[in-house]
Parts: C-alpha cells; sequence; structure tokens
C-alpha cells in the first residue's frame, strides 16, 4: 500500500489517478498512523512553502515522515513535496523544512519569465532504480517558481537547464524528490512513477 | 532547453464536444471529450484546453463530471475555461482535476478575482484569457468581452499588466481579427504583450496551417505556447505534423 499524503496542500487526484493506472495500491490520508503503516510514501502539493509545513505539524505529520524515512520507507516528494524534504526555504520569509535531504529552497533570480512553465528536457547524472526506461533528453512538465540547491551535489540524479541548471530529481538512499509534475509527463513521468511503484513492491518482497 | 507548446483546445457543451472532430469515426467516441483528450495525448499535444460553452447549471454538473474523467484518464495537464466567475468555480474545478483555470469576462468585471483565486490556490493554475481586438480610434488593441461581443474601451496590453500584477500564472491571448480567419496568428498583438509581462503568453486565434505556428513562436511574435482548434479538429494537420514542422525549423519541441 502505498500513502499518498494529503495536508491540504492542493489536489491529489492525478497523482492518485496515475499510480492506479499502473496497478498500484494507493490510499489518500492525512493521517499519520496509516502513514507509517504503507510500504511506500508519497507527499504531493502545490502551494506556499510555510503553509504546507505548518500544515504538516498541525496534522502531526512531520514526525510520521521523519521516521518513515530513516526507517527506510521508499519516499517521494513531489513539487512542493520535493520542496519540503530540504532545510529551509525562503520562500515569503524563512522557514524550516523536513530536513531529509541537506539543502536551501530559493526564488529563480534573474531577468526571465518565472514560473518556468512548460516541457522542458532532462540531463541524467547517475543511474538510479526512478530512472529505470528513462533517457537523457526526455521532456518532462515543470511549473515551479523556487529552485533547490542540495549543499551536496552528489543528491542529483537529473537536472533541466532554464537560464542555468535546476534540479528535477534527487535521490539520498530512499528518500526521492522530483520536482516537476511525473503525474503531468505523460509516458515518461509514468515510467519514474512505475519505477518508484516496483521500488515499493521489492521493499515489500525484501 | 524549455520547448514551445502546442496547445489544441475544444468547446464543449452538455457534456460533447461540439464541432464534430473528423477523425472521430467511431460513433460511441465521436463527441466524447475524453477519447479526443487522449488521442491529443498520443498525438504530442503538450496541453489542453477545455471550453464549457454550457450554459445551464445541469451542463455544468456534466463538465465536473468531464473535468474527473479527463484528470482520471489523460496524463498531461490541461485548462478548463468558460463560464468560470467566482472563487468557488475555480474550487470546483480544481478539485476534479483541473491543472489549471481560465477567466475571461468576470476577471474584467471583478479584477479581483484574479488577486484572491491567486493567493489561495498559488498562480500556476490561474489563467487569464484575453480576448482583444485592434481598435483604430484608441490607436490600441480593445479588450473584449461576452465571447467578443462587448467592447471596454481597456488596453489588452495595460490589461495583461495588470494580470501580471494581481498573480496569473499565464496569459490565454486571442485576437478577435484572426480568430476563424485561418490565415496566421495577431504576430503584433502577440508580441507586443509577451514583451509587457512576464509571464508566458499562450497565442490563440488564426492558426490556418503548419508556418503559422512557426510565426507565432519567432521574434515576430514571441509566444511561449500556440493554441488551436479547429485545425486539428478538422484533420487539415495533426498536432504531430506540426511538431515535425517545426522541430526541422530549428525551434524547440518536445
Amino acid at each position: 500500500m502505498i500513502a499518498i499524503i494529503d495536508y491540504g496542500m492542493g489536489n491529489l487526484r492525478s497523482v492518485e489517478k496515475a499510480l492506479q493506472s499502473l496497478g498500484a495500491d494507493v490510499v489518500v490520508t492525512g493521517d499519520p498512523a496509516a502513514v507509517r503503516q504503507a510500504d511506500g510514501v508519497i507527499l504531493p502539493g502545490v502551494g506556499a512553502f510555510g503553509d504546507a509545513m505548518e500544515n504538516l505539524r498541525a496534522q502531526g505529520l512531520v514526525a510520521a515522515i521523519q521516521d518513515v524515512a530513516a526507517a527506510g520507507t521508499p519516499f517521494l516528494g513531489i513539487c512542493l513535496g520535493m520542496q519540503l524534504l530540504f532545510t529551509s526555504s525562503e520562500e515569503h520569509g524563512f522557514h524550516e523544512g523536513l530536513n531529509l535531504i541537506a539543502g536551501h529552497v530559493r526564488r529563480f533570480q534573474g531577468d526571465f519569465k518565472i514560473p518556468h512553465i512548460g516541457w522542458n528536457d532532462l540531463t541524467l547524472h547517475q543511474e538510479s532504480p526512478l530512472l529505470q526506461g528513462v533517457e537523457a533528453g526526455d521532456y518532462v512538465y515543470w511549473v515551479h517558481s523556487l529552485v533547490v540547491e542540495p549543499k551536496d551535489r552528489g543528491v542529483l540524479l537529473a537536472t533541466t537547464d532554464y537560464y542555468g541548471e535546476v534540479p528535477g530529481i534527487v535521490g539520498q538512499g530512499n528518500v526521492f524528490g522530483i520536482q516537476f509534475h511525473p503525474e503531468k509527463s505523460s509516458r515518461v513521468g509514468l515510467t519514474m512513477l512505475g519505477n518508484f511503484v516496483e521500488l515499493v513492491r521489492e521493499g515489500v518482497r525484501a | 532547453m524549455l520547448t514551445k507548446r502546442i496547445i489544441p483546445c475544444f468547446d464543449i457543451k452538455n457534456g460533447r464536444v461540439v464541432k464534430n472532430v473528423s477523425f472521430l469515426t467511431n460513433e460511441r467516441d465521436a463527441g466524447d471529450p475524453v477519447e479526443l483528450a487522449k488521442i491529443y495525448e498520443e498525438q504530442g499535444a503538450d496541453e489542453l484546453v477545455l471550453l464549457d460553452i454550457t450554459a445551464t447549471n445541469e451542463g455544468r454538473a456534466t463538465m465536473l463530471d468531464i473535468v474527473r474523467r479527463t484528470a482520471d484518464q489523460v496524463f498531461i495537464p490541461f485548462t478548463v475555461g468558460g463560464g468560470v466567475k467566482t472563487v468557488d468555480d475555480i474550487r470546483e474545478l480544481l478539485l476534479a482535476g483541473a491543472d489549471k483555470v481560465s477567466m475571461n469576462t468576470a476577471a474584467v468585471k471583478t479584477p479581483q478575482l484574479i488577486t484572491e483565486s491567486a493567493q489561495k490556490y498559488g498562480s500556476q493554475c490561474i489563467v487569464v484569457a484575453i480576448d482583444g481586438k485592434w481598435n483604430v480610434e484608441m490607436q490600441d488593441w480593445e479588450v473584449m468581452i461576452n465571447a467578443g461581443k462587448v467592447s471596454t474601451g481597456i488596453s489588452a496590453i495595460k490589461w495583461a499588466r495588470e494580470c501580471e500584477e494581481r498573480g496569473a500564472g499565464e496569459i490565454l491571448l486571442t485576437s478577435f481579427d484572426q480568430d476563424g480567419q485561418k490565415n496566421g496568428f495577431d504576430l503584433d498583438f502577440t508580441r507586443r504583450v509577451s514583451e509587457s509581462v512576464r509571464i508566458p503568453v499562450i497565442a490563440s486565434g488564426g492558426a490556418g496551417e503548419k508556418s503559422h505556428f512557426y510565426d507565432v513562436f519567432s521574434e515576430q511574435g514571441k509566444a511561449d505556447a500556440a493554441l488551436a482548434a479547429s485545425i486539428f479538429h478538422f484533420k487539415e494537420t495533426t498536432v504531430t505534423e506540426v511538431k515535425n514542422y517545426l522541430r526541422e525549423r530549428g525551434v524547440s519541441i518536445r
């Protein structure tokens, strides 16, 4: 069972349906106990970083997330959910994040169109179970105004270029983050989500 | 590199695609917006726009069901527009699975709608559709509302800037001089608006052949995305053909 965390930050239907289309057993839940019991956990979300952390705290989800991540449960943050994995963010002030991966979230800076909206291609930095069947140059759909700056470049699995390098997929052990929207990235995105489902199945078998 | 987006658009009335779409020959599927959306995803469409032109309450309930079914089966982003008047309308469409909601007349009448919805749901899902027409006296493009029937005296360029300031994430810009003419997008209008804002501009109105997409993405048009309806529905060309054409000419395309 994969738990999709519902903490009042945007519509979770697309992520749920994409996973179901891949044959995964999913539950959308805001209950920390259900998150602790899941074989895999997805933290989706759109909106503001500060509000998101506040909601996670209010629902008692912060400790649950930190515990399952530490226990080795496959964990995937998507979009805002990826940014929340990091130490802190400068979106509307300074906010502490989940700190599962060391680094900071900052605004795009420069004389170009923001948000970064649309299909942009991936540069792959290292092999990962999440990238099975994904090739360099594959296009995925992005919508974001902030970017993560990991402390250790070793966590970068894939990046794109938008007036500079933009981290697209990060991974550290069992914890993964995807900045773009795999559930809206047609075949390529569904391949990645399918890889995550497979990781969860392997975890259950092991 | 960020690519230029090709966006098919279709009108929906009481849950059915309004115009006959020539390549949907199977009777069961003909007119089903969800089937059409799946075909466009297959063809490589980058996004979709579903416009609800239903006026009745029953029709609106049907539209929510279409949005739900589209979200369940189509894995590219889609925008829903048509008759959006309140923050609650936006909320309902987003909850049903729309990635973005576009507003037009209501935003002109109540600009606060943009501000409020962007604050509540984020700029990324708020699209303001601007219908513009060249006004000789104003020597400017004028904003038209109520599907082009009512002129407002408002400069479309100034209005686009205001939409951005209020938190719109994208501008869907339709030229009412070019719409339905099939002789190309309004390049000057698109370029002027695109240069005036720092959010993406989707050009609409006038696509009749492949080269029109090339023009609107060039320095003449500066569009970030281009929307078209009949050129795709009646199989004059396909999304795949347009994208191949653009790719061969060096345009960044998925």
